[in-house]
């Protein structure tokens, strides 16, 4: 069994909620990445995924492209990100990480290069976000041969048969992007979520993670209610950007948010 | 032998998928996948319907002015002293360039899916002003996405997009220029998906866009033929046409591609000059990748990020290419070429000069590239060239390029 499925098993027997945190690898600076990553484990992270840097982030919103932008300054490429995940893993083992990011900076290396040396350092996912499974055919026996869950997004444009489709395919858990819009770019409905939950549940086994519009504890303890893991990002980022000029902070500051989340989403928990 | 080339080739490319050999394919994010593939069901749908085929064709007729003439430049053929010179006059369609073909096929389209509200990315402006009128005569909200960088380069399409009722958002992101403009336009149709249809203005993006792009563009090349067949009695021996996204170039190319005896060459921007760094060449200086929604030849650097491109014209000024390029060039059935700025801005004033017609610097590479290859053939050897656009657009560039302004 994946880490990635080992850790939704053991919080689903603890009656827990996920808390799944992006960040961008290499934002604002290298450096900063690794220590940022166990902060946040620290504040209660259950899952951390790592954005690969790509220059055309076509859909992310003004947070995240702006991440990259910061990020290519300091020309981190998919090899820098997957050293990082090295050095992350030299004090940390248990808790699993997603890579996430676009297709192209993954055909550089070449897919087969990227899933050795991705399992090698100790990735347990990767999503390639305009990767649908339609186009995954040549990427998809090569990560499950290195043992790499593949993480793929629902929408709430997608279809029932779709849905089920997409399941087939994916390993982990499904990624459930809860506006139509890209990341960080609106405040989601949490009926209109929750009754899309409902149809997805009935076509997927996998544990069902919810991003793109979830700010704060109280957005967050409301999807916790519905899904088996919440995924905060460019608040997160948003926070790295005002810090850019002070990275020496970032891993304090990143974490204080996280941790507020992390309680909303515990308190709702023990309600349950 | 030729007619097993069409069919072959005519039947295999796209694929069901979109593919076109290794290129091609359907790269978006999930939200937008049942939105492409109610596009090509609509497509396929309508491609066949005689109603809907009478609409476009009367629209290109009576509203675009076709079929285009095709003009035989004697005074420049005498001039370059080798082949006799044919030019494709699509800068004499409505709206000054070869773009409104596609517009008028894609919005006809937009308006039997019931959707209300347009929008376009746009690099020189002609697909945006192109866009803008159709969405003018059909009623829609139309809203263009424009390269900040460019939208200062094209203030005279700006204007004109802006008088038919559009919308134009400068794009700040990245490099300022085409690219960004897509990248916005998408977070634009990922988020107003329902009532949203996108047009793309080249052969480029996921499927259907680079099929059916290319379909409303074929009427080029069908015309062509024709006229040539008329007035030379023969096919060309080559045909030549700039590319950006590519659409001029394969809807001249696309009608010919069995016809293995008519060699055709695509021009890219060579900017500065491709050993400079500096251009819009990847077909002739890049690699293949994933952007935009199909994998094709991009210009990259090693880690997969796209570079920032240059040529004279903002019309030329993308990293990418249409999948079908791409496989056209590595099946060896096109040529393709780059020529500078430099280059470019000659051919410029040599055809305003000799045959009294401005071209777009866009087609002014086109014409660059057969000024280099019509000496070396023969005076009863024929080029066919598409002039894909005029050149009003450019005045204030050309202007700038001589230290006049105004």
């Amino acid at each position: 069994m994946s880490r990635i499925s080992q850790c939704f098993k053991k919080l689903k027997a603890d009656g827990q909620t996920a808390l799944i945190s992006y960040i961008t690898a290499g934002d604002p600076e290298p450096w900063v990445t690794v220590p940022i990553l166990h902060a946040l484990v620290d504040a209660g992270a259950d899952i951390l995924e790592l954005g690969i840097p790509f220059s055309d982030p076509m859909s992310d919103g003004p947070a995240i492209q702006k991440a990259c932008e910061r990020a290519l300054k300091n020309d981190v490429s998919i090899h820098n990100v997957l050293d990082m995940v090295a050095a992350f893993r030299k004090k940390n083992t248990e808790t699993p990480i997603v890579l996430m990011g676009y297709a192209n900076p993954l055909e550089s290396i070449g897919y087969e290069k990227f899933a050795q040396r991705a399992q090698e350092v100790g990735v347990d996912g990767v999503l390639t976000v305009d990767m649908p499974p339609e186009e995954s055919d040549e990427f998809l026996p090569l990560m499950n041969k290195h043992g790499i869950d593949t993480i793929f997004l629902v929408a709430p444009t997608t279809s029932l048969e779709r849905m089920a489709y997409i399941s087939e395919h994916a390993k982990g858990f499904i990624y459930y992007v809860s506006i139509k819009g890209v990341t960080g770019s609106a405040v989601l409905d949490v009926t209109e979520v929750a009754d899309k939950m409902l149809e997805l549940k009935k076509n997927t086994n996998l544990p069902v993670g919810v991003g793109f519009g979830i700010r704060d504890g109280k957005s967050a303890a409301a999807i916790s209610e519905i899904a088996d893991a919440v995924v905060v990002g460019s608040t997160l980022v948003s926070c790295i950007g005002e810090h850019a000029k002070r990275p020496e902070e970032l891993p304090a500051a990143v974490a204080a948010l996280l941790a507020e989340m992390r309680h909303a989403v515990n308190a709702r928990d023990v309600a349950r | 032998m030729a007619e097993q080339m069409e069919n072959n080739y005519y039947d295999s490319y796209p694929d069901d998928r979109g593919h076109f050999g290794q290129f091609g394919g359907r790269f978006v994010g999930e939200t937008l996948m049942e939105a492409i593939y109610a596009l090509e069901e609509a497509y396929n749908h309508y491609k066949t319907d005689p109603e809907f085929q009478a609409e476009m064709d009367k629209d290109l007729a009576d509203f675009v002015g076709r079929p285009s003439p095709l003009y035989h430049a004697v005074n420049w053929t005498k001039k370059l002293g080798g082949a006799q010179i044919y030019l494709k006059r699509e800068d004499l369609n409505h709206t000054g360039a070869h773009k409104v073909n596609n517009t008028i096929g894609q919005a006809l389209l937009a308006k039997r899916m019931g959707k209300t509200r347009i929008i376009a990315e746009t690099g020189a402006g002609q697909h945006g002003v192109a866009t803008a009128t159709v969405a003018a005569r059909l009623g829609m909200e139309c809203v263009i996405y424009m390269g900040a960088e460019d939208v200062q380069r094209q203030s005279m399409n700006v204007y004109r997009m802006k008088l038919l009722g559009a919308e134009v958002i400068p794009v700040e992101s990245g490099s300022r220029t085409l690219k960004d403009a897509l990248n916005e336009a998408l977070r634009d149709w990922v988020t107003n998906v329902d009532d949203t249809f996108y047009i793309i203005g080249t052969v480029a993006g996921p499927h259907p866009y680079p099929e059916m792009v290319r379909d409303f563009q074929t009427i080029i090349g069908r015309e062509a033929r024709n006229q040539i067949l008329k007035a030379a009695g023969r096919l060309p021996d080559a045909l030549i046409a700039c590319i950006g996204g590519g659409s001029n170039a394969i809807g001249l190319f696309h009608p010919f591609i069995g016809d293995e005896e008519v060699a055709m060459y695509g021009v890219e921007g060579a900017g500065h000059g491709i050993e400079t760094g500096q251009h819009a060449a990847p077909l002739c200086a890049g690699s293949p990748g994933v952007l935009h929604g199909n994998r094709t030849y991009l210009m990259q650097d090693e880690n997969g990020q796209i570079i920032e491109t240059h040529s004279i014209s903002a019309g030329l000024d993308y990293p990418g290419v249409g999948p079908e390029h791409a496989l056209l060039k590595d099946i060896g059935r096109a040529e393709y070429v780059s020529i500078t700025d430099e280059e470019a801005l000659q051919a410029f004033h040599d055809l305003t000069r000799i045959e009294g017609i401005i071209p777009a610097l866009e087609s002014s590479h086109a014409l660059a590239y057969a000024s280099k290859l019509a000496p070396t053939m023969s005076s009863d050897q024929i080029l066919l060239i598409n002039l894909s656009g005029r050149g009003d657009k450019d005045m204030h560039t050309v202007a700038a390029l001589a230290g006049l302004s105004f």
